[in-house]
């Protein structure tokens, strides 16, 4: 076989059982894959001597009878999840030099599963940011290039993730989702992203931002493999008090590509202003497709849909603001060299200064005054109220017979590396308006490849489901997806 | 909401991240920019609304009060940017 990194994970999966490949095989060429890409800038700490001896181990395993879904499937991992003796900095200065004496539970269930773990994945600084501009280790960039062969950006925060699958270095890849860092990079790189519920996968050892928001998910090539994938990341967790003592079904059993009768809801105030015609007629065609396939697509109205953005920049920086307040310079990472004189405070300060990038200061900071005295009720506890009727919007949506809900899954294509730098952070806030209701709301929600703009850049479309019915979201998934037939691949220039 | 050098100057310190005094113009101007676009949320009635803590209706899990991890020291202090003698070691910070 050859070009075998190209391979989904079902279709290396079942090559795998029948002797036609080994884990081997399948690894060694994905490492040569990666070691070519180094222009994307994809992966940023490599662990090639770690996948040989998992793959080594995984193909005994499979000769054993032995073998999981994802026994010898190689992965990358996002920077963000902690690994037992590979560097894990979140995309930040702050952890330079620090290596995990510890596992999350996502990557240990992986590995229990057999997977075999490639390296870390570029992003965003402490997943904050659309571009993965504000990584520590320069921007990932995307496999796919504009028409005049300008480098864009794969999205972010899980940007080197989206770029990894999308040119075929490792066959599926770890992200998370605090706003839509796992289906905007998706959708920038004609890949599919799942943000699973609230509380399917667990948090313990993934670098938090903000808490009450942030989910792993996976980044594949096909909706078949997110299902594969999500069902070895997932599990009920002792060590994560907000993960779900619920059992993980088997998603892709759930994949019978019968939707006939599910009432699909197209919320009127998604339809923004300025959002590009090719936008809106891709959700229109998506709304066919799923028609075609005999679901009934309904109009619907999530009225406080306009005020999750604000919401979200309230609550998520306030979260941060408190979660990163163990960066120190005491535990781990960075300490600031400090001047004769120097006392704890100077520490703590020139630490915090040096270690964290601008973007990650300023939401911090936004953090910190929302969160001070004075301020907490008129915007913290305003917000939390506003976040409250965001999910009841959902809820009223859900109770009313709706089984998902269609929405385009990002304002625009993916755009050039440098551009977003207009010195205005909330412009780039913009990019999350699909995305961060149902960060808010804690619902499962799926990026899908459904075309392609006039340059001929992917674009994609994003369903949302109920709480803990990813099996059934994965299933109306692929149906768009096989509809949409979308197959383009990125042309190789790296 | 704008708000001022002053304040600016105030929420950095508070915030423990040094900020030199010639960048808080355009702190305050870029956290002024976040803030007004915040200010949006004012628009929405939330009369009796109660602020969300969570979003998953459940009990937070409890666990027997017993000890179930420890006596790994070295494996904390393993990535301490300064660790003596089994401790974290800071700055002095009493005079």
């Amino acid at each position: 076989m050859t070009n075998v990194n190209r391979l989904t994970i079902a279709e290396a999966r079942d090559a795998l059982a029948r002797g036609d490949l080994t884990s081997v095989e399948l690894t060694d060429a994905c490492l040569g894959a990666i070691d070519a890409a180094g222009a994307l800038n994809a992966f940023v700490h490599h662990t090639p001597d770690m996948a040989r001896d998992m793959a080594r181990a995984a193909d005994a395993r499979i000769k054993a009878g032995d073998a999981a879904p994802m026994t010898g499937i190689p992965v990358g991992i996002k920077d963000v999840f902690c690994v037992r003796g590979v560097p894990s900095q979140a995309g930040s200065r702050i952890l330079q030099g620090f290596t995990p004496e510890y596992e999350s539970t996502v990557t240990q269930n992986l590995w229990n599963a057999g997977a075999v773990m490639l390296g870390k994945l570029n992003q965003d600084e402490f997943a904050m940011g659309s571009t993965n501009e504000s990584s520590c280790y320069g921007p990932a960039v995307n496999p796919w290039r504009g028409p005049d062969g300008a480098q864009l950006t794969p999205g972010g925060s899980s940007g080197g993730s989206a770029a990894a699958v999308a040119a075929d270095l490792c066959l599926g890849a770890t992200g998370t989702d605090t706003g839509g860092s796992i289906r905007q990079p998706a959708a920038f790189t004609g890949t599919v992203g799942l943000k699973p519920t609230y509380g399917r996968v667990s948090r313990w050892g993934v670098i938090a931002y903000a808490s009450s928001l942030d989910q792993a998910g996976p980044m594949t090539r096909t909706v078949r493999d997110a299902a594969i994938m999500l069902g070895a990341m997932a599990s009920a967790d002792p060590q994560d008090s907000t993960c779900a003592d619920l059992p993980v079904p088997d998603f892709e059993a759930a994949l019978t590509g019968d939707i006939r009768g599910k009432r699909i809801g197209i919320p009127r105030e998604y339809r923004v202003d300025g959002m590009p015609d090719a936008i809106d007629a891709l959700w229109r065609q998506g709304a066919e497709m799923l028609r075609d396939a005999g679901a009934e697509i309904v109009d619907i109205s999530l009225p406080h849909t306009k005020y999750a953005l604000p919401a979200y920049y309230v609550i998520a920086p306030a979260e941060a603001s408190s979660n990163l307040a163990r960066y120190d310079g005491v535990r781990y990472g960075h300490r600031a060299t400090l001047g004769s004189g120097d006392g704890i405070t100077q520490m703590y300060e020139n630490t915090r200064a040096q270690g964290f990038g601008p973007e990650v200061q300023r939401r911090v900071m936004i953090g910190t005054y929302v969160l001070s005295a004075g301020f907490y009720d008129a915007y913290y506890n305003r917000a939390r109220r506003v976040r409250a009727l965001i999910k009841r919007d959902f809820d009223q949506a859900f109770a009313a017979g709706i089984d998902s809900i269609l929405a385009p899954a990002t304002p625009s294509a993916a755009f050039p590396l440098g551009s977003g730098d207009k010195g205005d952070p909330v412009q780039m806030y913009l990019n999350d308006v699909f995305t961060v209701t149902l960060n808010l709301a804690g619902l499962p929600g799926i990026a899908v490849p459904v075309g392609q703009d006039a340059q001929g850049l992917p674009l994609g479309l994003q369903l949302i489901g109920r709480p803990f019915e990813e099996g059934d979201l994965l299933n109306q998934a692929q149906v768009l997806e096989a509809a949409a037939g979308f197959v383009a691949k990125p042309d190789r220039w790296w | 909401m704008s708000i001022t050098e002053d304040q600016a100057r105030k929420v950095a310190h508070l915030a423990r991240i040094a900020v030199d005094d010639a960048a808080l113009p355009a702190l305050a101007r870029d956290l002024s920019g976040i803030l007004h676009f915040m200010d949006q949320l004012n628009e929405v009635d939330v009369e009796g609304i109660e602020p969300m803590t969570g979003v998953t209706p459940m009990r937070l899990k409890r666990r027997e009060d017993v000890v179930t991890s420890g006596g790994m020291a070295d494996k904390i202090l393993s990535n301490a940017p300064d660790a003596r003698e089994g401790f974290f070691a800071v700055p002095k910070v009493v005079e």
